[in-house]
């Protein structure tokens, strides 16, 4: 890896169990500042758990334990004194499934901004425009800002997720397979998007599609049965990959 | 010949499940509605005039007081053992007067005809005897003037006596009354329980509490309302101080208790049915869990939560046996927490096993029923409608 990147998060050692199962084993690795690195690999590999980890998604999940540091910003997110409530504000996260609240748009974009801090109707108005149109979302819903978000077509809602956790400006945005239950128009919007927010944020991606990590990462790494088998440039790691296994999986040979 | 659409046999076991499980379920639709049909038909006698069906004693009642006297004259030869025998408890009254008013039977004669002349003279100032008959008799006709429906929503609730009073206002009060105390506790506590098992509790802690609340709901109530009469009472009088032990206050805590677990259990499927991805997201966007719950969960999950009020609202007004123990069980037309409520549930069930049977008085008992029915019929409605309508909106965007 280039040494002139900052690094924002680091792995360490990093292991971590569901229960008595051990779900990712020691798994070292450095991810740069505004930068986009794709995780790849079959289903139940650990990407997601990695993923979910470093915003601790997973202390939501009964029986769950790790083991060795997850550093971001050269802090240790699992030490006692990090608040997980702020380290989230500042990590964004977009999941899978578009999940948007059951309230309007606007309301879906003002929810983080109006968690902590009291603000201005006009500021409020900024934000949500500002995000919107970050989004690529701005043209499509600016008459029905107060409509219910649920009745937004699939790809808006997941173009809206990305608004709502843009508005609250984090530093890092995890994207958990942003682009699974898009159609491709909408998916080539995400991806745009993905191309767009990276001057600002870094952003870490796990895809199933690996013309996707090909298409938008910088960086991507390759995981199976819980460990980090590469981790390199992609373009690197798409045309002369150092292992086996993930030149077997990117040729296609499995998984 | 060799149809393969023919339909297949089916096991003769199966059919017999299949419809003796149709048999079962017919049945008690029918027996549901019948119960309507029974209802509203015993009710109905007030408003259809006095059908003879109801036995002739009773019926009497009612006829006797307000019409001709030679109804009333006739009938007392038929009672005549039974209406001379109050002369022996009341010396003063006239034997005439006991004959003209004695019609409705030993009972209704005994309680009220003592209480005038020994209430009414002092006040009225000395009125003798002999005129204490055709005031009385006045009286009855002054009460009979009062139409039915002006009787109906009067404020005082004495089935029994000379003239009867029906005003099912006071009831109506005192329904209300407990109802809203018993809500305004029990919804409360009910929902935010609820949140407190549905988002915060670890889980060997939900394992207790929640079928510890629920446990509760089917706790026999007449334990309840014992509980509010020997402990409730004495807290609630050693706390605030008030004249009466049993009173408004201490019934809608009793049935608080009742309503708690309603809501709770509705509430809290409610919010365990609220999607856990909403929550992550929430999380995800920095949110505390209590944000979470209450800005989230709670707005997702509000038209469960409704019901889930809606239904205690329900339980509570028509519940019996603690508003009969525990609220004092006194038709008193005052909206004061701390005095003694009686509520419509509480007065039939208090009253229906001593009632003559196909009196006015009965029949406003059943109407009564019938008032209980619609209200908790028209409270399922609204929380069905409303629940679907805005589940429908809420997760459909329209």
């Amino acid at each position: 890896m280039a040494k002139d990147l900052q690094t924002k998060i680091a792995a360490h050692d990093f292991n971590f169990f569901y229960g008595q199962k051990q779900a990712l084993f020691d798994i070292n690795l450095s991810i740069p500042e505004r930068k986009v690195t794709a995780f790849i690999g079959p289903s139940g590999c650990g990407k997601s758990t990695f993923l979910r980890s470093i915003n601790r998604m997973n202390d939501l999940i009964e029986g769950t334990r790790i083991d060795g540091n997850m550093i971001v910003d050269g802090v240790n997110v699992y030490d006692k004194e990090v608040d997980v409530v702020t380290l989230r504000r500042r990590i964004g996260m977009v999941f899978q499934k578009s999940i948007p609240f059951p309230k309007s748009i606007y309301e879906n974009i003002t929810y983080g901004l109006t968690l902590n801090e009291s603000r201005t109707k006009a500021e409020l108005d900024e934000i949500v425009e500002s995000s919107l149109r970050r989004s690529a979302l701005w043209d499509e819903v600016k008459d029905r800002l107060n409509h219910s978000a649920l009745g937004m077509s699939g790809g808006q809602q997941q173009r809206l997720c990305i608004a709502r956790a843009i508005a609250i400006n984090p530093e890092i945005l995890l994207m958990d397979e942003p682009c699974s239950a898009l159609d491709p128009i909408s998916t080539a919007k995400v991806e745009e998007l993905i191309e767009e927010l990276k001057d600002t944020y870094t952003i870490v991606l796990v895809t199933h599609n690996m013309q996707q990590a090909g298409r938008v990462s910088d960086y991507t790494g390759f995981f199976l049965m819980g460990s980090l088998i590469e981790f390199d440039r992609t373009r690197t790691i798409f045309t002369s990959p150092s292992k086996k296994e993930t030149e077997d999986y990117i040729t296609g040979r499995f998984g | 010949m060799n149809n393969p659409f023919r339909t297949t046999r089916r096991n003769i076991g199966e059919l017999i499940a299949e419809w003796s499980i149709r048999a079962v379920a017919s049945l008690s639709i029918i027996v549901i509605f019948l119960i309507f049909v029974f209802v509203f038909r015993e009710a109905s006698t007030l408003f259809l005039g006095d059908s003879d069906e109801a036995t002739p004693q009773s019926t009497q009642v009612a006829q006797t007081d307000s019409t001709s006297q030679t109804t009333s004259s006739s009938e007392p030869d038929v009672y005549n053992p039974e209406a001379e025998e109050p002369e022996v408890y009341n010396p003063e009254a006239e034997a005439p007067s006991s004959g003209e008013e004695g019609a409705p039977g030993e009972f209704i004669y005994i309680a009220a005809n003592p209480a005038y002349p020994h209430i009414y003279n002092p006040s009225t100032g000395l009125i003798p005897p002999d005129i204490d008959a055709a005031s009385t008799e006045e009286d009855v006709v002054l009460g009979d003037t009062l139409s039915f429906t002006e009787n109906f929503f009067s404020s005082t609730w004495q089935p029994v006596g000379e003239v009867p009073k029906f005003g099912i206002v006071p009831l109506l009060i005192g329904t209300a009354k407990t109802t809203l105390i018993a809500i305004l506790i029990g919804a409360p506590l009910g929902i935010l329980a609820a949140l407190f098992v549905a988002f915060f509790a670890k889980p060997w802690i939900r394992e207790i509490v929640k079928p510890g609340i629920e446990l509760l709901a089917g706790f026999p109530s007449v334990v309840i309302g014992f509980f509010c009469l020997v402990s409730v009472a004495s807290w609630v009088q050693d706390i605030t101080g008030v004249p009466y032990r049993l009173n408004a206050i201490v019934g809608g805590i009793g049935l608080s208790l009742a309503v708690i677990p309603i809501v709770f259990s509705i509430a809290e499927d409610a919010l365990s049915a609220v999607p856990k991805t909403l929550r992550e997201a929430s999380l995800a966007l920095g949110s505390t869990e209590w944000q979470t719950a209450y800005r989230v969960m709670l707005p997702a999950a509000a038209p469960g939560v409704f019901a889930a009020v809606l239904l205690g609202i329900g339980r509570a007004f028509g519940e019996t046996m603690i508003a009969i123990m525990a609220t004092g069980n006194a038709p008193l037309s005052t909206f004061s927490p701390f005095e003694p409520a009686r509520t419509v549930a509480a007065t039939i069930g208090s009253e229906m096993g001593e009632v003559v049977w196909g009196s006015e008085h009965y029949g406003v008992l059943f109407l009564l029923g019938v008032l209980l029915f619609v209200f908790s019929f028209g409270l399922n409605a609204i929380t069905e409608l409303y629940v679907k309508t805005r589940f429908i909106k809420r997760f459909q965007g329209k």
